[in-house]
């Protein structure tokens, strides 16, 4: 009995492997869209959001039916909520690479290789995306703080290019600013990737030791309610996300 | 509320409501070692449950709270055991004791009399004779084991037509009849059906108000889901002590986690 179910844990962090590697490739696809300047691959993208979709309903159904039937407690239970948490997040993931490769569209970007920086920042994000699974499959937990250490540099890659793309603004070019205010977006959808890793990396540090320390950190809250050294869209008005 | 021993597994915290408490307690059957240096305090109005592997010792160690063990023959018990402060093993008989601390088996065990006769049975030997007062205490039992609509009725057939539910409840309800302290349970639901389960896992978490309860049990769910707090014990050790819901979800010792999440036993 234990052995089958050990084989369906080692199933569940296969295919969560697998979903992954949707969610990196996703982001990938959507840069290299951006930067090519490529509208085919920015529509594959949206289309390919459907897998990751279903790679959530997949696991979801086989965590729903480990603790339907073998009634799990201790680590195998950390194991299996935590999943159900993390694709939660992945798939997040997967509809911010698609609205990304939808700004991509909409915006009709076809020039090509002029955001290096949202490249550099579409890499970092995606490490962290794998980072986290691989940390959660082999109980890494060094790896899972080094994810949650790797949102701050992601953060600061949006911060320096949103100040950036304000300046580009403020040089009162309507097409420019049109198109820096996609990018701006862009960015900001790669922050939040960022912080959906983090968020993985916190359910990878709950499932090894039983702590789930995410969330607000309350002492760095300011009096208006957003906490300090947190990204949020527009300092002045956001909240943290639920 | 206290949880204390001497292994790093088990919660050290203050009292002011402990109920029994086991120092250095030893059991020997002639020279098998059955129970081995345990140290626990067992909190009033809570539900404790112990959990082991067949063989442990948990049952052992149920018995020694009420002095089941005192007749077996070869059997040798060193240490100590107090019932709120007062020894049980040095300062207080085993009938004193055994009205204080109840017992309930895995299987229900009526006496081939009447539903009536069964709860009146323990007022009767504690000199309680008057048929009215006798009236009140098995009306007062019988709905203490959430019973007494279903035996209001029958209360003068035999306890021996019960289904093996209601025989269950009827021995929880002659154990209530004496007011004890304490109710221990050895596996009170492993001959019954879901349904009847259910009904004794209720029962017993409605009686925590007014009782301390200690049960072993196989059944891991039942132990998480009704106990307040666990006891792990293996090979006559007392390995983890804690509250319930932390040690099924972060166990302290390797041992209890390979247990509970059936890598042995």
């Amino acid at each position: 009995m234990r052995n089958r179910f050990d084989e369906e844990l080692n199933s569940l962090n296969t295919q969560l492997i697998n979903m992954g590697s949707l969610c990196e490739q996703a982001i990938r696809n959507a840069t290299q869209a951006l930067s090519d300047g490529d509208q085919g691959k920015a529509r594959n993208v949206i289309l390919e959001d459907g897998a990751i979709d279903q790679a959530e309903r997949d696991i979801e159904s086989l965590c729903f039916r480990l603790l339907l039937q073998q009634q799990p407690v201790a680590r195998d239970l950390r194991q299996i909520s935590a999943a159900l948490k993390m694709i939660t997040d992945m798939e997040r993931i997967g509809d911010q690479a698609s609205d990304i490769a939808e700004i991509i569209i909409s915006a009709k970007m076809a020039e090509k290789g002029r955001f290096p920086k949202i490249d550099e920042m579409s890499q970092a994000a995606s490490a962290m995306v794998t980072e986290s699974v691989t940390a959660f499959v082999n109980k890494d937990l060094e790896l899972a703080g080094r994810v949650e250490s790797n949102d701050d540099v992601v953060d600061l890659m949006f911060e320096s290019i949103k100040s950036k793309l304000i300046e580009e603004i403020g040089k009162g070019n309507d097409e420019i600013a049109q198109r820096s205010i996609d990018l701006i977006m862009i960015a900001k959808y790669l922050e939040r990737i960022g912080d959906h890793a983090t968020n993985i990396a916190e359910w990878v540090v709950f499932s090894i030791t039983g702590v789930h320390e995410g969330g607000i950190d309350t002492k760095k809250l300011t009096p208006n309610g957003v906490e300090e050294g947190r990204v949020y869209a527009s300092a002045d008005t956001a909240k943290p996300e639920k | 509320m206290t949880i204390s021993g001497t292994s790093e597994n088990i919660e050290q915290k203050n009292t002011a409501d402990l109920c029994i408490k086991v120092e250095n307690l030893h059991l020997y059957y002639g020279q098998f070692h059955a129970l081995k240096g345990i140290n626990m305090e067992i909190p009033e109005h809570e539900i404790t449950a112990l959990i082991g592997p067949s063989g442990c010792g948990k049952s052992t160690f149920l018995k020694t709270l009420n002095r089941m063990n005192d007749l077996e023959e070869g059997v040798r018990i060193e240490g100590k055991v107090t019932l709120n402060g007062t020894d049980i093993y040095r300062d207080m008989d085993a009938i004193e004791l055994r009205k204080r601390v109840g017992m309930v088996f895995q299987q229900p065990n009526p006496f081939p009399k009447s539903v009536y006769e069964n709860v009146a049975y323990g007022p009767r030997i504690n000199g309680i004779n008057r048929k009215s007062e006798l009236d009140e205490i098995v009306e007062r039992s019988l709905r203490q084991a959430a019973i007494w609509d279903e035996l209001k009725d029958r209360l003068y057939k035999s306890a021996l037509g019960l289904s093996g539910g209601q025989q269950q409840r009827l021995c929880i309800a002659r154990t209530l009849a004496v007011e004890p302290e304490v109710i221990l349970m050895d596996e009170p639901t492993s001959a019954l059906d879901p349904i009847s389960t259910s009904r004794i896992e209720d029962l017993a978490m409605d009686l925590k108000k007014d009782y301390t309860i200690v049960i072993v049990t196989h059944n891991m769910q039942q132990a998480s889901r009704i106990s307040d707090n666990t006891a792990f014990f293996l090979l006559g050790e007392l390995i983890e002590y804690n509250k319930t819901e932390k040690l099924f979800s972060i166990p302290a010792d390797k041992r209890t986690e390979d247990y509970i999440t059936g890598r042995f036993g």
